[in-house]
């Protein structure tokens, strides 16, 4: 059924991204991209993958921007991960004509029935975050299932049963956890750093929260200072300093 | 958006057909004897036919065709959906009027049948799109009248060119033809206007959650992906000005002029009223295909352009 479901789930699994410590590697994209291509569903397909004009499906897309905040003079480099939000009302599953696309009541995670997608793409044109997209080969849409085959699944160790994309992230910048229980791990940094929704206006209701990045503002002057006091240092360094001027 | 032949074959085609047998059927209601029976099935066999043509065309923009039937299961939620649903519904009451006027019979409950349906499965494509939040061009309130409206007129101008040039037209059919013409034109020049006027409320700082200024460095991917395929077209905003331009004098103008042909003799009539129905019809295809790749996606905020 496409509808949502009746009540809000009281469990909501969902991601917390820090902003501040991504440092763009792509390792979480890469890794959802080798997890989800080598799950019990099909692969996540690419198209003339050694070829011109390739492209594939994959599930988490890691931009780069410049950004100059308010409060920071100079502007800087934010490393921004896009993957689905696993919205409390999610315009992708009420669009849905078949009933593929479902929301899951107990735990809230957001997926689809491959078996019965008949691949209209509407589900991701009700995305305003671009989280849908379709697998060319399979003619079915995909998208981040939050890795629901690791996180419940016994045969792994406790501690990867986290999605693939957090047991990647090599600066701890993802964050997984029950954002529906106000005590969990992952609430208490969204509370603690200010954590916020992609897009509200669009009133989806994201379970997924950004981490802002720190202020650098204090930092930055002491980072000036030492950079210009290399060139009067003392002792070795600076009879090596004043050789190597000369 | 990436305007899709068959989904703007769809819209328009299924418009004209359905708003060719509202005006039959209201032909129907008005007073029967009027109309010829035989052209009256003809009209009939014309709508049912644009009908049919446009909902299998729209199958063939899925990847998989063959569950469309599922697509009938949830119109509690989904609008593809209702409209899948009210189509098939339709077809009862348009084959029972078939029936009934072949047969001699037709009633006033079946004519509003048709007409309830006809304007129900309209509204209901209309609502594919209105209803999507994150294409500003679509989740507008003119949508769905505009819909409708294309879908009135041009089934008005389709059924006077086959009933006019046989002095079978019921009087009226000309002015409704004109009123709904004007009515839609208006309402897509408000719709221009405000689309061109309104921002979206949702910029590249909402969508990353950042306040200040955010521009892309580095993009995630260095060819395109389903999303800029799909939901990144930009051709049409560079030529709009001119496509609206020529859609209005196809779409509005021409067909106008045409009904000049009301005056001339049944052959001459035929041709002139043709043209201008043909006019209008391409009109119509380059307005629904402005109306998709003049559309622009909330995810290209990612990629750095403006909705």
């Amino acid at each position: 059924m496409t509808q949502l479901p009746a009540k809000p789930a009281p469990v909501k699994l969902g991601l917390v991204i820090d902003l501040d410590t991504c440092v763009g590697c792509h390792a979480c994209a890469v890794s959802c991209k080798e997890w989800n291509t080598g799950g019990w569903v099909a692969p996540l397909s690419d198209q003339n993958p050694y070829g011109p004009n390739q492209s594939g499906t994959w599930l988490n897309r890691v931009h780069s921007y410049e950004w100059s905040g308010d409060d920071d003079s100079a502007s800087r480099t934010v490393h921004f991960p896009r993957s689905c939000l696993h919205c409390e009302d999610a315009p992708c599953v009420t669009v849905c004509p078949t009933g593929a696309s479902f929301k899951r009541g107990e735990d809230g995670i957001v997926l689809v029935d491959e078996d019965k997608c008949i691949g209209c793409g509407l589900c991701a044109w009700a995305c305003p975050y671009g989280a849908r997209e379709m697998d060319l080969d399979q003619g079915v849409m995909k998208k981040c299932t939050l890795c629901v085959d690791r996180i419940y699944n016994e045969e792994l160790a406790e501690h990867e049963r986290v999605p693939a994309c957090v047991a990647a992230c090599p600066t701890s910048a993802r964050h997984f956890g029950d954002l529906g229980d106000p005590e969990s791990a992952v609430s208490k940094l969204v509370a603690e750093r200010g954590g916020a929704d992609l897009m509200p206006e669009q009133g989806c209701k994201p379970t997924n929260k950004y981490l802002p990045p720190r202020s650098r503002k204090a930092a930055a002057p002491r980072m000036g200072a030492a950079a210009a006091s290399t060139s009067t240092s003392v002792g070795f360094l600076g009879w090596l300093d004043q050789l190597l001027s000369d | 958006m990436r305007p899709a032949w068959s989904v703007i074959f769809f819209t328009s085609v299924s418009g004209v057909g359905y708003g060719l047998t509202f005006w039959l059927a209201a032909a129907v209601l008005a007073g029967s004897s009027e109309v010829d029976r035989t052209l009256a099935l003809v009209a009939l066999g014309i709508g049912l036919f644009l009908i049919s043509a446009g909902l299998l065309s729209s199958t063939l923009h899925l990847h998989h065709p063959e569950r469309a039937w599922r697509a009938f299961s949830q119109w509690r939620s989904s609008w593809l959906s209702r409209e899948g649903v009210a189509a098939i519904l339709a077809y009862a009451p348009l084959l029972w009027l078939a029936l009934a006027v072949w047969r001699g019979a037709a009633g006033p409950l079946v004519a509003l049948l048709v007409m309830l349906m006809s304007v129900i499965t309209v509204l209901c494509t209309a609502m594919i799109y209105a209803s999507l939040r994150p294409i500003r061009a679509w989740c507008h309130y003119l949508v769905p009248p505009i819909y409708l409206g294309f879908a009135l007129a041009s089934g008005a101008f389709w059924l006077l060119l086959l009933l006019a040039p046989a002095a079978q037209a019921p009087s009226w059919l000309p002015a409704v033809s004109v009123l709904a013409l004007a009515a839609v034109w208006f309402a897509k020049w408000r719709y221009w206007r405000e689309l061109d006027q309104d921002k979206s409320p949702s910029t590249p700082a909402t969508a990353t959650a950042l306040t200040g200024a955010v521009t892309p460095l580095d993009p995630p991917h260095t060819e395109e992906n389903y999303l800029l395929h799909e939901m990144a077209y930009s051709v049409a905003r560079r030529h709009s000005n001119q496509l609206r331009r020529i859609a209005v004098v196809s779409g509005l103008l021409l067909p106008l002029l045409s009904l000049g042909g009301l005056l001339l003799p049944a052959v001459a009539s035929g041709l002139v009223l043709g043209v201008g129905a043909a006019a209008l019809t391409l009109g119509i295809l380059i307005e629904r295909w402005l109306f998709f790749a003049e559309a622009t996606h909330t995810v290209t905020l990612y990629y750095g352009t403006q909705p």
